[in-house]
């Protein structure tokens, strides 16, 4: 019988999780064999467990700030609003991770968010503000006097007064530069900012100054005309500067900002949510403890109701628990507050499905079958609402999933992952298992089920 | 039908009307995820000052509006207030430690209107989406039943109980918003759909075994009948599994702290009411709807 080994082999992966997600109960174990071994005059140690990740905590339990900006795709076309987003993203991860924050994450949500967060900041008013300093950099053209004109006439009636009537955009913005430097005009001496557009900048504007040859282009920096220069020759080498009437210092300090990154639209900050260091520390060991003894109450139950069975299905129950945390990790889920009740949760509804089982069985015992008989009809005849009452909780965690914001999303998460583990831990491994004490002995003990 | 269906099916359809009236006239507190507006989180290193003369304070920096303060733990204040930028946000921390001493800034969130709108959408979006998907489920599951009762009953009945069940805690927590000023916050969303996925998981269970019944024994035996032996077949587990889920539950409520509490606390009523709705309303609505087809 090769199914007597499988048991043995559930039970020593399920230890190697369990160290997997708990390492350093593992080192300390092998430091105490290591110094016995040592007094014995032993030649060898025996090594630590080898480095695993660690849970990826979420921003409620380590302290750090979540910052939602919206861009404002007024002026981009509809095909484009997808490169300019990515463009503000990058410009704004290159800004993020110069605060040194260990895997900061800047992501685009829906349509026109970009979301921030950055887990363990410090100064959260400093890191607002730097990525406040990321400057917009746009090219524009003039529009032609009949454009002008109609503008004109409907900002007389309200209407269209967030257009700019003189000015155009060309699709010339911050994304395309490459850097820029400080520099001095040769023949005035004056202080002046000169870009070096990428490839397709540099193709883009030669275009432009090449349809608007003896005519304005502006150069306008967050929303401000800087620098109106009229175009003397086609730029065909994608070099441009700002000669706006700068100090030094001035200049220098907008040649910083637009070597971090230029815009390629304005975006504005509409969200914030920070938690303090100290606070999330606190929040961490109340939803251990809180799980702890969700754990421990739960086994109590279910040994003292069930006997035997039930503590079958609460050694069931810590597989599921080491398999559920390896996957944590794994994955890796980021672990928030709402992510751990989750998980508690979990742990409820994880030993649902043993408790039908039990139920069933102890109904088929009562109607005078054999042991044998009433374990194989009660895992059959059990599995049809374990199957529905499991996917429903599923569908339930899936469109949670798929339709919240993001502390939602990691309650749904971990709830989804306990429901899927929680279908082979509490059906196939609890069967396994009671299978080890079915026979003629336990036959005539049936009071222990 | 036994009688005691009755009794408790309208005893729970009291309480929903109860809880309708609570929301009519208390209204919902929407927590600042859901409106757009700021909350403030400090706590001070001295004495805490009089919440009052605090709000004075808060209030009279530019551009905050709509301040609320009130006392949390020993020496810490929550303060409510509009959506304010990060300059603003600065001043009122200024402002604060300037009169009344060193503070600790333990959590800050200030969200624009349009992200609470967006919120609020989606949540709906979200629960109607598992409502249309449990039913169609449900009706597949247990199309074998339809020589008793249209599939969409078994649908429709376990939907009646959910209404129960989420109203039934919102009923509630628009009387602890009235009384206590606990919020609903968007996790409440996470608390409702999770209500929603366990009571129909517990009618499902019920259902499960009205169908093993009906195909086992036909339609020979009186249809309510069969409905109220498949409910005492799995009355245990209803109770049992319903007692486990309170008990971690009731960990996350007394030691889950917090940030965490109402929501464990929506869930403890919820679940309870699923795992009695799942008997006393969806049951009875499925009887009742069976005696339609087959006279």
């Amino acid at each position: 019988m090769s199914y007597k080994y499988v048991p043995i082999v559930i039970v020593i992966v399920a230890v190697f999780l369990a160290f997997f997600v708990y390492p350093i109960a593992f080192d300390k174990g092998v430091d105490f064999l290591n110094s016995k071994l040592h007094l014995k005059g032993a030649g060898f140690e025996i090594p630590h467990f080898f480095k695993v990740p660690p849970f990826r905590l979420g921003l409620d339990l380590l302290g750090g700030t979540r910052l939602v900006y919206q861009a404002d795709l007024a002026g981009v076309e509809g095909g484009s609003v997808n490169d300019a987003m990515a463009g503000v993203r990058d410009v704004i991860e290159r800004r993020v991770n110069l605060f040194g924050v260990t895997e900061p994450l800047v992501q685009i949500e829906g349509k026109d968010r970009l979301a921030v967060e950055l887990a363990g900041i410090k100064d959260i008013n400093q890191a607002i503000q730097v990525i406040g300093l990321t400057p917009f950099l746009e090219f524009k053209e003039q529009r032609s006097e009949e454009e002008t004109q109609k503008i004109l006439d409907a900002q007389k009636k309200n209407q269209q007064l967030n257009e700019d009537p003189y000015f155009k955009s060309t699709g010339l913005t911050g994304r395309q530069l490459k850097r820029s430097q400080l520099t001095f005009d040769q023949t005035t001496g004056q202080p002046q900012v000169s870009l070096e557009l990428n490839g397709d900048g540099a193709k883009l504007f030669a275009d432009i100054t090449k349809r608007n040859l003896n005519k304005i282009v502006a150069i306008y920096v967050d929303g401000q005309p800087i620098s109106t220069p009229v175009v003397q020759t086609e730029i065909p080498d994608g070099r441009a500067v700002i000669s706006g009437k700068f100090s030094v210092q001035e200049a220098k300090l907008l040649v910083n900002r637009l070597n971090a990154g230029a815009l390629p639209v304005p975006i504005k900050l509409i969200s914030q949510q920070s938690i303090g260091a100290s606070l999330g520390q606190d929040s961490l060991e109340k939803s251990l403890r809180a799980g702890v003894y969700g754990l421990l109450l739960v086994a109590l139950f279910m040994v003292l109701f069930y006997r035997l069975p039930g503590v079958i299905s609460v050694l069931a129950l810590l597989i599921y628990i080491a398999v559920v945390l390896t996957v944590y990790k794994l994955l890796p889920v980021t672990l928030t507050i709402a992510g751990i009740a989750g998980f508690i949760l979990s742990l409820g509804i994880a030993v649902d499905a043993n408790i039908l089982i039990f139920a069933r069985l102890r109904e088929e015992l009562a109607g005078g079958r054999t042991l044998l008989q009433s374990v194989h009809d009660g895992f059959h005849r059990a599995w049809f609402p374990i199957r529905d009452s499991h996917v429903t909780t599923l569908l339930g965690a899936l469109v949670l999933f798929m339709f919240s914001t993001s502390s939602v999303k990691g309650f749904a998460l971990t709830l989804g992952i306990g429901v899927l583990t929680s279908l082979f831990t509490a059906t196939v491994v609890t069967r396994l298992f009671l299978n080890l004490f079915v026979g003629p002995r336990t036959e005539k003990r049936k009071w222990l089920f | 039908m036994r009688s005691v269906y009755k009794i408790t099916f309208f005893f729970s359809v009291g309480l929903t009307v109860v809880a309708i009236v609570l929301i009519a006239t208390f209204g919902l507190r929407f927590g600042a995820d859901f409106r757009g507006g700021s909350v403030m989180e400090l706590v001070f290193n001295d004495q805490r000052p009089p919440v009052d003369e605090l709000g004075k304070v808060v209030g009279a920096v530019e551009g905050v509006s709509n301040v609320g303060v009130s006392p949390e733990g020993d020496n810490g204040v929550l303060i409510r207030l509009n959506d304010v930028d990060e300059q603003a946000h600065q001043n009122i921390l200024g402002a604060i430690s300037g009169k009344f001493g060193k503070i600790t800034e333990n959590r800050f969130d200030s969200i624009g209107p349009t992200v609470g709108n967006d919120l609020k959408s989606k949540s709906i979006k979200a629960i109607i989406i598992s409502l249309l998907a449990i039913v169609v489920y449900l009706a597949i599951v247990f199309r074998k039943l339809s020589s008793v009762l249209s599939p969409w009953a078994l649908g429709l009945s376990a939907v009646a109980a959910l209404v129960h069940d989420v109203l039934v805690p919102v009923g509630l927590f628009a009387l602890l918003g009235h009384y206590l000023n606990i919020e609903i916050t968007s996790i409440f969303v996470a608390a409702a759909l999770t209500i929603l996925g366990y009571s129909i998981s517990d009618s499902v269970v019920v259902f499960d075994r009205i169908r093993e019944n009906v195909l086992r024994f036909g339609a020979r035996e009186d249809f309510g009948e069969t409905v109220h032996k498949s409910i005492m077949q799995t009355l245990v587990r209803s109770l049992n599994t319903t007692f486990t889920v309170l008990l971690s539950l009731v960990a996350i409520f007394f030691f889950g702290g917090e940030s965490i509490k109402y929501f464990a606390l929506a869930l403890i009523v919820g679940v309870f009411c699923g795992a009695y709705s799942s008997i006393f309303i969806a049951s009875p609505i499925l009887v009742w709807w069976g005696r339609g087809k087959r006279s």
